[in-house]
């Protein structure tokens, strides 16, 4: 790891004055992909502007129809949420099966969405239950928000605040995790709020998450299992490496759609 | 250089560090604990597993900086003062819950970690999921899951067996 300069504000406002000032300057929530990052050297900071100290970016609330997490709330703490329990299980469980016990208490759900790993669940909760990623100067929604393997919507100083899912009636994530790396290799999170259903995909394909909207059409008409069978994922744009080949992805798709439909019936 | 000051093992520490410094190397090569393993150094193997703010977390994954005002506590924070060993490193040494034992400090930490989270009754299937952060090259999980169940329960009784000890 390259030498870095380390600052540690207790403000939103004080980390994004920080972000002006310092040369190649980069946020650290949780650490648990950046560090990585950085001993590979495939990153070298100038300066680490740590979020750790910032209050404003912890806490859980419901409000009406909408729950809004805090940036800086870790894995294992949306998963432990009664709030999140309550409102929207899916989300609990997604959380409970972020990487490992270790990383769960270490990792944040604003890391993990401003890095938009395209292997990362979070991303894909956020399409399907049409998240609003907050920041320190504007709204996005999450469609906006992902752009793409790492990419995101955030601009140079931007920093996520917060994200604010609207309560689906029912939801729930389903994935097939990698065998050794254990991220996702696909996963599925579905939900429908009213007469909306939303399927995203994250893991499988060429340019990060995705919606199936076939499987969409297929689920408004009647949420079940069974209205999936036969909706094919098109492989064309899904990756295809040593792990598996967009048409094994796309079959997975189709197998961890209709498991998230079943989970969210409580099936 | 940055300064850090934590509580470690219950003793205050204070240091000046680079920035770039890992809680792991602090705790090894500042402190001198060594009792606390780099592993894979990649967050995936377990054995560098130390309890910050009482949750286990993998310190070649943190750097000593974030942790500063933390309270820490490594395997050699477990035993008694006079050597009395903690329920879960018994049960590991009466289960024979390591070969190597490389891998040990941090498998002890994360399961009594576990059994902080789940409290004491687990079940083999509940303990094989939660030591999914830590990797044991040997493949003894058998006994190590035997050593978990067993060190548990006995965290259940521990409050009356360290009184007795002490």
């Amino acid at each position: 790891m390259y030498a870095f300069t380390y600052h540690r504000p207790d403000t939103v406002r004080q980390a994004a004055g920080l972000l002006a000032r310092k040369d190649d300057a980069k946020i650290i929530a949780g650490g648990h992909t950046l560090l990585p990052t950085m001993k590979q050297r495939l990153a070298s900071p100038g300066a680490l502007v740590d979020l750790g100290g910032v209050p404003e970016l912890k806490g859980i609330e419901r409000k009406g129809r909408g729950l809004i997490i805090g940036a800086m709330m870790t894995h294992a703490e949306v998963a432990e949420s009664a709030a999140v329990q309550e409102a929207i299980p899916g989300l609990a469980a997604l959380a409970a099966n972020i990487g490992d016990p270790h990383v769960r208490h270490r990792g944040t759900i604003g890391g993990s969405i401003a890095n938009n790993d395209p292997a990362a669940d979070y991303p894909a909760a956020c399409i399907a239950m049409g998240a609003i990623i907050v920041t320190n100067k504007r709204k996005i929604p999450a469609e906006d928000f992902f752009q793409g393997m790492f990419g995101t919507a955030l601009e140079e100083g931007e920093i996520v605040t917060k994200v604010a899912f609207g309560i689906p009636s029912r939801s729930a994530y389903a994935k097939f995790r990698n065998p050794a790396s254990r991220y996702a290799l696909v996963g599925v999170y579905v939900a429908k709020r009213g007469g909306e259903v939303r399927v995203a995909v994250t893991g499988a394909g060429a340019s990060g998450v995705f919606r199936w909207t076939a499987a969409e059409e297929a689920l408004k008409k009647r949420f079940a299992p069974k209205s999936l069978e036969g909706v094919k994922a098109d492989p064309s744009g899904l990756n295809s490496d040593i792990h598996a080949d967009a048409e094994y992805r796309a079959h997975l798709i189709n197998v961890m759609a209709r498991r998230a439909v079943e989970a969210a019936l409580g099936k | 250089m940055a300064a850090v000051s934590m509580t470690v093992n219950g003793k205050a520490v204070t240091a000046d560090v680079e920035p770039r410094t890992l809680l792991v190397q602090f705790i090894r090569e500042n402190l001198k604990l060594t009792g606390t393993h780099v592993g894979c150094d990649t967050s995936q193997c377990g054995a560098c597993v130390v309890h910050v703010d009482g949750k286990a977390m993998k310190s070649c994954t943190l750097l000593a900086v974030q942790c500063n005002g933390a309270s820490i506590v490594t395997i050699e924070g477990l035993a008694g003062a006079d050597g009395t060993l903690h329920p879960m490193q018994a049960a590991f040494r009466e289960h024979h819950g390591l070969q190597c034992g490389f891998c040990t400090p941090g498998m002890i930490m994360s399961a009594v970690d576990i059994v902080n989270r789940k409290g004491s009754d687990l079940d083999e299937h509940t303990i094989r999921e939660e030591l999914e952060g830590n990797i044991c090259r040997c493949t003894g999980y058998h006994n190590i899951v035997r050593a978990v169940e067993t060190g548990a329960k006995a965290m259940a009784g521990s409050a009356p067996v360290r009184q007795a000890a002490e």
